[in-house]
């Protein structure tokens, strides 16, 4: 069961998100961004927060660009899974994996705080152990979390259950509340809210730590 | 290019007086050239030299079993056992921050970040201490946005948690905001890197951004008073880049693993100069500087500007020739530059060459060795006159008088913006006492505070330096943390005015006492002198950080109150309302004696919360505001109301030190008593815990209600 974390040179959440997948017994690689390959038998790619390229030009815009996003994306075409946590999420969209785009917050603040999360759907290797409608508490800290999509693209959302999580009291202006969504597949999942800042006790809190365990689930060798 | 001719007018203009200036011509026995006044004028403005607070600063406990490094270095150095070492300090940049809030704050997060990394450790936690002007004053938001703004923005990404600081207002600060900045690393104890450079012929080393204009003649215009020409200081602001930060202490990191480093310096005041002389002297060696290979960002630049350029995230490195090659790839990896600019030499030279011209030839070890030391002239502050007639006020209008400022008002506007879980260790986000960070990989956790309360050392320099000290020991003590050691971080006015100078030298001797009796010596620190503006100055402000160990999670105390607790105080209320809170929010006066501290029970206390920590649920020092803020901001952390019997001003509102709220069951309370009556430590059941209201002796109202005033007030009044 292996999991490849990607360091941009401005990631500064792939450490807290590779303990958080070695707590649930993945053996994890630390992918540096100029490498233009992955290592073979990946189960799941981590995209994690942080600034990677400084957040120049547009949060994701130039990491979307660099040789270890190819990489990235031709394992989402092939089927593979991948998780993107705040600047991932953003890296995603911005790759064009995942649809719409994540704007300044409204309240044009960054914001650091735990906020409720509804668990939107669980049919997804991520959220498969979670209840539907189920409240859960993790934390968001970001400036440009404020999700859109067009409306024919909410509504393909919709559709396809591809929302994965919503805001109980939206934070950040987000269309719809969304705070994470699927890949059409359901195998590449985007978010905002951290679920590796609330995995252990220590963290307060540990509504994160299903979302990792229900990956290990699906992916750990039969 | 043609140089400008040594003019008293210039050498006033670089801040250097007369008499200094003959002490220049004597060391080098000729005039200077425009680029060695240039030098002499880093090395000796208040703000590197410490000319006028070094004779008080000698006198601070610096030094305990715990203590690896003490002031000196970067940063200070602490053992925290298992072979690991916490590395720490604070330090001012408040002249920046009140000419470009934004900038000014980022970059003094940036300069805190990068003194504890070049010391070898890892950035685990922030915090700040800021004071601004009135609320109403017309500069007051716009620097509150941007000092928030700009320490959010470098620290988020960087990534390094904002976990506590404090925030206050007083119509002293209108023209002069204060914003120091701390940082705490962690470290190998036996992996630490220090400036003192070694060896001859030894390659000196650039490293990080590339040098531009920006910031030349920063900290010598952090060492004057301002006047009505501020706004022609702007461009002595640096500008920040943390995502060069970021990438620079990943480096510089992976670097000190291969063994490549001899000594290393972070370039912040004064640049390339201040931290060239000091490898040197440290290590009683000359350095040469050629100045051409310099990474520059702009072109045409003269030897000038480059020494005293302030541009960021930089480093000089003296290295071991033989691990270059190794060194040259961690850089190019990261996309940093990496250049030799210079040598180490055996004479006693800093000579710095530009092309085949000798730009400047001075005594090396002289530019810090006979650095003017000033024992500056000053008066003892006068005891305030007493207290007079305090009328009578109803509790909860009290209550809600300070809950309603934003000096008492919750600051979540503030923190929210910073990021304070990245690394996922923060196992106490700020918001009630000392922030907490678990070290990686154990259950050992660190305890972080930063306290001082301004009006106490304006009207008693030496209790309100105690007092600091002492609140930093309380608020460590509160989570369960045994205090370490602190920084001091050391705001006055113009050291030149003899009472000013008072409040300094009464402030240090406070500090110096406390810090001895509670064991938390002073292991590195700032001072930051001339906060003036048209002659009027700052309130002393000497913050203290310090930083405390515990040895697992179970040693942490909780603030979860919950329905049925009891409320308990623990040591002497003698109802001190001099220079308090309640006096300042609801009368507008700031009058009488500070209160006094007495050390020995503060130590007392501290130890006997420490020793019982198993029968308390919940802790909070008392401090401005007293018993009822206290108890109002315990309650309303935990959603639960509480009630308080007396409504007796002085036992509510009264600010006395040594002592601490508690909260925890009936069984737990007997037995809490029981153990103080045996050990002669006071304590009181003072009300307890539950329901909706707040209730103040007769006077009561919803929890809700004072919630609601106490999370919006600081945002209607300058967010």
């Amino acid at each position: 069961m292996r999991a490849a974390v990607v360091v941009f040179p401005g990631s500064n959440c792939d450490r807290d998100l590779a303990v958080a997948f070695e707590r649930v017994g993945f053996d994890v690689t630390m992918v540096w961004h100029k490498e233009t390959g992955l290592p073979e038998g990946v189960d799941i790619v981590g995209v994690p927060g942080g600034f990677s390229y400084g957040d120049y030009l547009r949060c994701g815009a130039i990491a979307a660009r660099s040789p270890v996003c190819k990489a990235i994306v031709s394992h989402a075409e092939r089927g593979g899974y991948v998780l993107g946590i705040c600047n991932g999420f953003q890296i995603l969209t911005e790759t064009g994996i995942l649809p719409g785009a994540l704007l300044r917050n409204a309240g044009l603040k960054y914001i650091c705080r735990t906020v409720g999360l509804r668990v939107e759907t669980t049919d997804s290797a991520f959220t498969r152990e979670y209840e539907k409608g189920q409240v859960i508490r993790i934390p968001i800290a970001h400036h440009d979390g404020n999700y859109y999509a067009d409306d024919a693209t909410l509504e393909r959302l919709r559709a396809e259950d591809r929302i994965a999580f919503t805001y109980t009291e939206n934070p950040n202006g987000s269309v719809a509340d969304i705070a994470g969504i699927l890949s059409p597949n359901r195998r590449v999942l985007g978010m905002m809210p951290h679920p590796e800042r609330a995995a252990d006790s220590g963290h307060g809190g540990t509504d994160g730590l299903a979302l990792f365990r229900a990956l290990a689930g699906v992916l750990a060798p039969a | 290019m043609q140089e400008p001719a040594i003019t008293p007018e210039l050498i006033e203009s670089h801040g250097l007086k007369p008499e200094e200036y003959d002490r220049i011509l004597d060391i080098i026995g000729r005039e200077p050239t425009f680029t060695e006044l240039g030098i002499f004028s880093a090395m000796w403005n208040e703000h590197c030299s410490y000319k006028s607070s070094k004779k008080w600063l000698r006198t601070l406990p610096t030094e305990g079993p715990q203590v690896i490094c003490g002031p000196g270095e970067n940063a200070g150095v602490v053992d925290i056992g298992d072979g690991q070492a916490v590395v720490f300090k604070m330090e001012s940049h408040n002249h920046p921050s009140y000419i470009e809030p934004y900038q000014g704050a980022a970059t003094g997060v940036g300069g805190i970040l990068r003194d504890v990394f070049t010391m070898g450790a890892r950035p685990i936690a922030a915090m700040n201490s800021l004071s601004f002007g009135a609320p109403d004053h017309p500069k007051t938001r716009h620097l509150v946005h941007g000092v928030v703004e700009g320490i959010g923005g470098y620290g988020n990404c960087f990534g390094v948690p904002t976990v506590g600081g404090e925030v206050r207002f007083h119509p002293a600060y209108n023209g002069n905001c204060l914003v120091n900045a701390f940082a705490a690393g962690l470290a190998d104890a036996d992996k630490i890197f220090y400036s003192a450079a070694s060896g001859v012929g030894m390659p000196v080393v650039y490293l990080g951004a590339k040098t531009g204009r920006d910031g030349v003649g920063g900290a010598t215009m952090a060492s004057a008073e301002f006047d009505d020409t501020i706004e022609e200081k702007r461009p002595t602001v640096q500008v920040g880049d943390p995502f060069t930060e970021k990438r620079l202490m990943e480096a510089c990191l992976e670097l000190m693993q291969t063994g490549a480093v001899i000594s290393i310096q972070d370039m912040g005041a004064a640049g390339l100069t201040c931290s060239a002389v000091e490898m040197g002297d440290k290590g009683g060696l000359g350095v040469k500087l050629q100045l051409d290979h310099v990474p520059q960002r702009e072109e045409g630049m003269t030897a000038y500007e480059m020494m005293l350029s302030e541009s960021q995230e930089r480093m000089l490195m003296v290295l071991r020739p033989e691990k270059e090659a190794q060194a040259r790839a961690v850089f190019e990896k990261w996309d940093l530059d990496f250049a030799i600019v210079g040598e180490t030499i055996a004479e006693d030279r800093f000579l710095i060459m530009q092309g085949n011209e000798v730009k400047a030839d001075l005594p090396l070890s002289k530019l810090s060795s006979e650095a003017p030391e000033y024992d500056r002239p000053w008066v003892p502050t006068p005891a305030p006159a007493p207290l007079g007639e305090v009328p009578q006020v109803d509790p909860i209008d009290g209550l809600r008088a300070l809950i309603g400022s934003p000096n008492h008002a919750a600051k979540q506007w503030v923190y929210e913006q910073y990021d304070t879980m990245v690394m996922a260790d923060t196992a106490r986000t700020p918001g009630l006492g000392a922030g907490i960070v678990r070290v990686h990989g154990t259950d050992k956790h660190l305890a972080f505070t930063s306290d001082v309360t301004p009006r106490y050392v304006r009207a008693n320099p030496v209790e309100g330096g105690k007092q600091a000290v002492a609140e930093a020991y309380r608020n460590l003590t509160a989570v369960g943390a045994k205090p370490l050691a602190s920084t001091d971080n050391l705001n006055f006015g113009n050291p030149e005015k003899p009472d000013i100078m008072g409040q300094f030298v009464g402030a240090i001797q406070g500090i110096g006492a406390a810090c001895k009796a509670l064991d938390m010596p002073i292991v590195s620190g700032n001072v930051s002198l001339y906060n003036e503006t048209d002659g009027e100055a700052i309130l002393p402000t000497p913050t203290i950080a310090a930083v405390g160990l515990l040895a697992s999670a179970d040693e942490i105390i909780g603030t979860q109150v919950r329905d049925g607790h009891v409320a308990l105080v623990i040591g002497e209320t003698t109802g001190h309302l001099g220079q308090s809170a309640l006096l300042a929010e609801v009368f507008n006066r700031e009058e009488g004696d500070a209160p006094h501290v007495d050390l020995e029970a503060e130590r007392r206390h501290g130890d006997f919360i420490r020793a019982h920590r198993e029968w308390i649920a919940a802790c909070t020092d008392l401090s401005d505001g007293g018993l009822a803020l206290a108890a109002f901001e315990l309650a309303e952390g935990s959603g639960v109301g509480v009630q308080i019997d007396t409504d007796d001003m002085g036992q509510l509102f009264g600010e006395d030190q040594a002592r601490y709220l508690i909260a925890c069951n009936f069984d737990q309370a007997e037995a809490l008593m029981a153990a103080a009556g045996q050990e002669g430590v006071p304590i009181q059941a003072v009300g307890r815990f539950g329901g909706d209201t707040v209730r103040l002796g007769g006077s009561e109202a919803p929890l809700e209600e004072l919630s609601r005033l106490y999370r919006t007030a600081f945002e209607a009044a300058v967010g």
